[in-house]
Order: structure tokens, then sequence, then C-alpha cells
């Protein structure tokens, strides 16, 4: 067995080590590519007091709507969290603290925080409560606030084929916050709907490369939509 | 009469160029993708990733993994591009997409824009509008002039919490099309039968009226 063989055969060898009051880094847009086989086993888990930082927090009873419905998460970063009353609930009710931050913003802090840059600036929220706090600075004329990176104890990925070293190709839209989740873990976790032996992926179309990734499972979960639209013919 | 949400949309539509790479809000910025004039190209920008935004998919064509910044699912349409979050916000906070088209709930006469937020309701997040009014150049904000009881949403200093300070110059209402300048609002064009009158009545913020204001047409 190769060394750099990544695939691991179950769900609890996936999320070995995973404990209470980590910070977990979540891929997914909506529904949208969500790791829905490794958020589950979190739930199995039933670790506590986790930090959630994925753009959105599912919705009620799918995505990290489990996680919220076993109170299992005390802190999200988020870009966005309509679509989920447990979440509006235990907000309202103090129990769950929230950290709305720019989608571009939150984007960018899990790309820097993979790449090793500590903090950067941005013109995003410059003149609104996003500043608050933070550094500020002009740059040819124009006001940037300074944003601090994001690194996960653990980094949960969704992708569409993965290969046995962990290199990762995404599906269509539901590559979204994946690849930059995946930089930001220090243990990136990847479910794979196919998993296939190393060769066999082209090397130029891989959009995650393996060396982010420590471990691979098949992913099993069916795919849920949000907003069913449909053009009528 | 005022304009109509179809009749906004038809408006802004006229804004659009051909080869402009455009994002479109949710609401009536949505609305703008019916009124592409058919002798133009445009490509809608969707912030989840995808430049080249097609319309919905028929039933068979339906895939979870191909949705839009609202969630819906889509199509992608010809010379389409699928990136990540991080690639998708460049674009956007890099000044690359032409033309971006937004709600709001107020706008003041220094270019401030309030859009995401109202304290006392239930707060569910800016997703990706602050970086939207950070990165571009060219924006048009679609609102309304007035609440019902006529209270003007067209101020000297937004009263809710800012998406963005300073980046906003063109404003088009249920009633007028504006732009800010200088610390006013520049009254450009009217919505037909709307009088100049009414539209002083509920602009609350410094209003400059020129010589040359035309009256909106539809067809």
């Amino acid at each position: 067995m190769s060394g750099f063989d990544k695939v691991v055969d179950s769900y609890e060898a996936a999320l070995e080590g995973i404990a209470d009051e980590m910070t977990i880094i979540v891929g997914g847009f909506g529904l949208c590519g969500i790791p829905q086989n490794l958020i589950e086993e979190v739930a199995r888990r039933g670790t506590k007091r986790l930090t959630a930082v994925s753009n959105n927090c599912g919705v009620d009873g799918w995505g990290l709507g489990v996680l919220l419905n076993n109170k299992q998460i005390s802190k999200a970063i988020s870009s966005y969290v309509g679509e989920n009353k447990e979440f509006e609930r235990q907000y309202l009710e103090g129990e769950l603290e929230l950290s709305l931050t720019p989608q571009g913003t939150l984007a960018e802090k899990m790309r820097a925080g993979g790449a090793g840059i500590p903090a950067f600036y941005t013109a995003t929220g410059y003149g609104t409560i996003v500043a608050e706090g933070k550094d500020i600075r002009e740059f040819n004329g124009k006001k940037y606030i300074l944003e601090e990176s994001i690194t996960g104890d653990f980094a949960l990925v969704h992708a569409k084929v993965a290969d046995r070293y962990g290199n990762c190709i995404y599906n269509a839209t539901a590559q979204n916050f994946n690849p930059a989740a995946a930089t930001a873990g220090r243990i990136t976790v990847v479910e794979a709907e196919e998993i296939v032996e190393p060769g066999t992926l082209d090397p130029a179309q891989i959009h995650t490369p393996g060396i982010y990734v420590q471990r691979v499972i098949q992913a099993t979960a069916e795919k849920r939509i949000e907003f069913r639209t449909i053009t009528e013919t | 009469m005022s304009l109509t949400r179809e009749q906004m949309a038809e408006r802004v539509a006229r804004e659009l160029k051909d080869g402009y790479y455009v994002n479109l809000g949710i609401g009536i910025p949505t609305l703008v993708a019916n009124y592409i004039p058919d002798d133009i190209e445009v490509m809608l920008q969707s912030e989840n990733g995808l430049l080249g935004m097609g319309p919905f998919p028929t039933e068979e064509n339906v895939d979870p993994d191909m949705i839009n910044a609202g969630k819906q699912t889509v199509t992608a349409a010809t010379g389409a591009s699928i990136f990540s979050s991080v690639e998708s916000f460049a674009m956007i906070r890099g000044g690359h997409v032409d033309f971006t088209v937004l709600g709001a709930f107020e706008v003041d006469t220094q270019g401030n824009i309030a859009s995401w937020m109202i304290p006392g309701k239930l707060v569910k997040g800016m997703g990706g509008a602050m970086d939207l009014v950070a990165g571009a150049e060219n924006i048009i904000v679609t609102m309304m002039h007035a609440d019902k009881l006529g209270n003007s949403k067209l101020l000297s200093d937004c009263s809710l919490p800012l998406t963005g300070a300073g980046c906003i110059s063109k404003v088009l209402t249920d009633l007028a099309y504006l732009e800010i300048v200088d610390g006013s609002f520049i009254l450009r064009e009217t919505a037909p039968g709307v009088s100049i009158k009414e539209i002083e009545q509920k602009t609350a913020g410094k209003l400059i009226v020129p010589d040359d204001v035309i009256e909106m047409r539809f067809s």
C-alpha cells in the first residue's frame, strides 16, 4: 500500500481525532456540494461545542442543520443563515454565537488560511459594522479593512471524484467553497461520489491536489435541492 | 403611475451593453434577465461560482449540483465557466464584473447603501452583497422610492446598518431614475405620469432637478 493512499474504509476512521471545541470548515453553498455523510458522522459521534465555518448552516434537518438540531455547534461563521428555523431559535435564545462574514471575505479567509497568509486587507465591509474593531488602511486612495484568515482542525469536503492519493475534481457549481475549505484544514477529509485509482484522472484537470487531503471516503448520501426551478417545455 | 417591477427591470436592462459581464441580485434585479435586448450578448455572473448562467433546466435536466446564488436550479449558457467561491469573489472584488444590479432598503446622498439588516428583525446575513458593492464600479440600485406611508428611502444619511459606504451613484426607483453626485440626488428621469413635485416630496435627501429631466417611455 502506498504512503499516499488516503482512502479509509469507515466514517469512524474518516473523522478519527475530532473532538469537542474544535473548528470545522465545511464546504458547500446552500445544500449544493455539502459533505452530508461526514456531517452525519459528526452527529453520530455527538462532538460538542464546535465552531462551524461554512457559507450557510444547512436547513432544518439537513446539512449542518443536523448538527444544529443536536446542539453540537456553539459558534457559526457564515455569510447567510436564512432557511433555518432551528438556527433562528438557538440564535435568538443566545445558545449560538454567530459571526456574520461577507461571502467573499469568508472564501478569502479560507484561501489565505490554507496558503499561510494570516490576514489580508479588503475593501469589503469598510464603513459597515463588519469593520468595527478592525485595522483600516488606505491604499491608492481607497480604504481597506484588515481581515484575519481562518484555519480549521478539520475540513470536511465533498467531491465528485477523488483518486486514492486525494486528488479531487468537483462537479459543476458543487465546487463553490470546497477547494478553499480543503486547503484550510489541519486534517482535510474528502467524501467522494466516486473513488478511482491514481493515474485515472487527467493531472491538468484536478481542482484540489492531494497534498491538501489527509483522508478520502466513499460518499453515499442523496443530494437534495433547495429550490427546484424548472423551464416548462 | 409608478413603475411596475417589470418596468423597473426593463429600464435597468437599457443600461446593458454588448459584451458585459453582469451580476444580478435577488428580486427585481433578477427580472432584468428577461429584458436583455436581442441584439446584444451579456453573461450573467452568479456568485456561487458560475459565469454564464442559463435558464432554468427542463424537468429531465435538473441537477442538484447546478444552482445559482439564489439556490435555484439553473443551467450553464453557451460559453459558461464554473469555478470556486474564491475565484468568483476575485472577479467581483477585483472589479472585473462590468455591471451590477442590486436591491436596497435605503440609499443616501453620500452614496451609502443599506440593504441587508433591519435592527429588531431577524438577521439572515449579508451573503455576497458587501463584496459586490465594494468591488463594482458600475452599480444600479433598484428600490422603492418611499414606504407605504410615503416616508422617503432616499435620505441624507441612511438610518439602517450599511452594506457599503460611498459606493452607489445610480438609483432606479419606482418613481424615478437618479444619479448621486457630490452629495446630492440628481433627478434624470421620471416614471411616466409621475410629477416632479411628487418626487420632491418623497426624496428626503438633497435633490437637484435639472432643466432636462426626461419622462421614461415604455412600449
